[in-house]
């Protein structure tokens, strides 16, 4: 936590000033060798308490604060505590390495997977390499790569989603982000391999949803999952970023949200507080949720699974239809060739 | 140079009174309205090709009286109680009186040159283009019918508007859904041919839009991912000339052919003939 406290956030001030305070008496405690043991106990009560009150009603906008953290554990603070033999596997054979995505192979409860998760770089030097997290079309083939050699292999493939989005420039346009993105779209949703993806921290439209077509798709309690950025919503409907705050609020990108409106199957739970309270305990929820998933993929047979896979987006979406069979049958008459 | 002055500023004259001219906006042009629509609304200084509705899209493609469109009883619904500072309700009320459409997309059955297809079009009138739940729904049936029934799909996109925002994830999903339905019609050896219209962009040319066997241009399009603007000041850098046009897209190899409006029909025909 070497950024200091600038980076903590307006509504976790009351928490950390509790927390300072404990860290305050415990450090005079080993030094006097005074027990402040009762006060200690106190405080800590208070604390959870304070952290209970905070997030028992946190606004969509604080949700995507907290999914933007720089505390925020990454896909390479948890790949050390979730993973085992981690061997990287780098590039998408035509291009170059994006950095934006990581990927390689590792084991988990036992078992053998492919891991695909973006990756934002925790410090300013690692942020630039890896570009903030927002992949170039390079970033989603070396995705799609990687799978693809999971389906030949037959291995499960677990994706975490950490992404503001699909990065835009000129490159990214030259090398066809909108086409390569949809050609992840259309080749996970047949994947011949059980698909887990996990949202852990932000999940930006186009750029989020080219590695999350899986059999499960769940959130961690503070991660967002949107159509657009609530800056970018904010700047249509305003024509003022600062207003993300209210688009946040509309959007439904909260984990809640998306489990009402059928988008997920599951939200996973984080240690009060959030995640970057404490990365093990947050790692430890997180494993045992894909180890669960693993064993519930692993009987179903191929033919089954991408049956359901497909149904499972097949069913997403809120319209009226009118009753018209009469019509369609007519019409369908008409259409045979 | 004088004599051409001279002449647009005549043309303009003519312009005000009974709205016989209008301005071309890609080469700034006066031109007579008639001339556009006899070329069907392509510009006859620049070729550029205006948007055009689902209905002028069915004459110019399909066998005449073949045209029988399906699934017209969808209907929006504002599922995310979306009210910003207008709802969405009173948006797409807004479109639903503009266009006398209940939302942005028309499909159906028809022929060409006597083959039988299923046929889409985007309705970039109706809030852009977007694809929400109907929009997403409407392009999955078409390959699902056209699944059952062995045959070609031609979808025509035109959207500047992407996924639609007002039905948050629900839209994003729907690219999910619209690839995924696509894969499977693939699978079976479906013929899905697309064309790209002025403007096909973010969350529709990230999905169905991207992924046909063969992908057809109009000219002068403007297709991408991210919007111009936005990479403009992403990047705080002028975008080149040209940047993100059909033609861009055809020298980066992303397009099999950028084909003019007038020729459309006859080059779809002949490749129904190759591979449908
Ligand atoms: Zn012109």
């Amino acid at each position: 936590m070497s950024e200091g406290a600038a980076a903590w956030l307006d509504f976790e001030k009351p928490i950390v000033d509790i927390e300072q305070k404990i860290a305050t008496l415990e450090s005079v405690q080993k030094k006097s060798g005074v027990d402040m043991s009762e006060e200690i106990a106190k405080l800590r009560e208070e604390c959870a308490q304070k952290k209970r009150e905070v997030f028992a009603k946190l606004t969509a906008w604080q949700q995507v604060q907290l999914a933007r953290h720089p505390f925020r554990p990454e896909a390479t603070d948890y790949i050390p505590l979730i993973f085992e033999d981690f061997a990287e596997l780098h590039g998408d054979k035509s291009f170059g390495d994006d950095k934006a995505i990581t990927t390689g192979l590792c084991r988990i409860g036992g078992r053998r997977v492919m891991l695909v998760a973006h990756c934002k770089g925790k410090t300013t030097k690692e942020r630039m390499a890896r570009n903030f997290g927002s992949p170039h079309p390079e970033g989603h083939r070396k995705a799609l790569e990687k799978m693809k050699l999971a389906e030949k292999f037959r291995l499960p493939v677990i994706t975490l989603v950490n992404t503001p989005g699909a990065y835009p420039g000129i490159g990214a346009e030259e090398r066809g982000q909108a086409a390569i993105i949809a050609r992840n779209l259309f080749e996970m949703s047949r994947l011949k391999t059980p698909i887990i993806s996990i949202v852990i921290g932000e999940g930006g439209s186009g750029g989020a949803l080219g590695i999350c077509i899986a059999d499960r798709l769940s959130m961690l309690e503070h991660a967002y999952l949107s159509v657009i950025s609530p800056e970018g919503c904010a700047a249509i409907l305003w024509r003022d970023s600062a207003k993300a705050p209210l688009a946040a609020e509309l959007l439904r990108l909260t984990a809640p949200d998306l489990l009402h409106l059928g988008v997920i199957n599951e939200i996973i739970l984080e240690p009060l507080g959030g995640a970057h309270r404490d990365t093990q305990a947050a790692a430890n929820l997180l494993k045992a949720a894909l180890v669960r998933y693993l064993e519930e993929l692993e009987g179903e047979r191929l033919e089954r699974l991408l049956e359901k896979r497909y149904d499972k987006y097949r069913k997403i979406g809120v319209f009226l239809e009118e009753e018209s069979a009469k019509l369609a049958v007519t019409d369908e008459a008409k259409a045979r060739p | 140079m004088a004599f051409e002055k001279i002449k647009k500023i005549l043309r303009r004259k003519k312009e005000l009174p009974g709205g016989l001219w209008m301005k071309c906006p890609d080469c700034g042009n006066m031109i007579y309205k008639k001339d556009v629509e006899n070329r069907k609304m392509v510009c006859p200084d620049c070729a550029y090709h205006f948007s055009i509705a689902p209905q002028e899209r069915v004459d110019l493609m399909l066998d005449p009286g073949t045209w029988t469109r399906l699934w017209s009883n969808l209907a929006p619904v504002d599922a995310l109680r979306f009210e910003g500072i207008t709802s969405y309700r009173q948006k797409m009320a807004a479109a639903q009186k503009e266009t006398g459409e209940k939302d942005a997309i028309w499909a159906g059955t028809g022929r060409i040159e006597g083959r039988p297809v299923v046929f889409g079009v985007t309705d970039s009138r109706f809030m852009m283009g977007s694809m929400g739940s109907v929009l997403g729904e409407g392009v999955t049936r078409m390959f699902e019918y056209g699944l059952q029934r062995r045959l070609p799909v031609l979808l025509i996109s035109g959207s500047g508007g992407g996924a639609r925002m007002y039905e948050g994830c629900l839209s994003l999903m729907q690219m999910a859904k619209t690839s995924a339905a696509i894969a499977r019609f693939s699978d079976a050896g479906g013929l899905y041919i697309s064309v790209l219209t002025n403007p096909t962009m973010a969350g529709v040319m990230a999905s169905f839009a991207s992924l046909g066997d063969v992908m057809i241009a109009e000219p002068k399009a403007l297709i991408g991912f991210t919007g111009p603007r936005v990479i403009e000041q992403t990047i705080r850098q002028e975008l080149p000339k040209g940047f993100q046009t059909s033609e861009f897209l055809l020298d980066h190899g992303f397009v099999d052919m950028v084909v003019p409006r007038e020729r459309l029909r006859q080059e779809v025909a002949r490749l129904l003939d190759y591979l449908g």
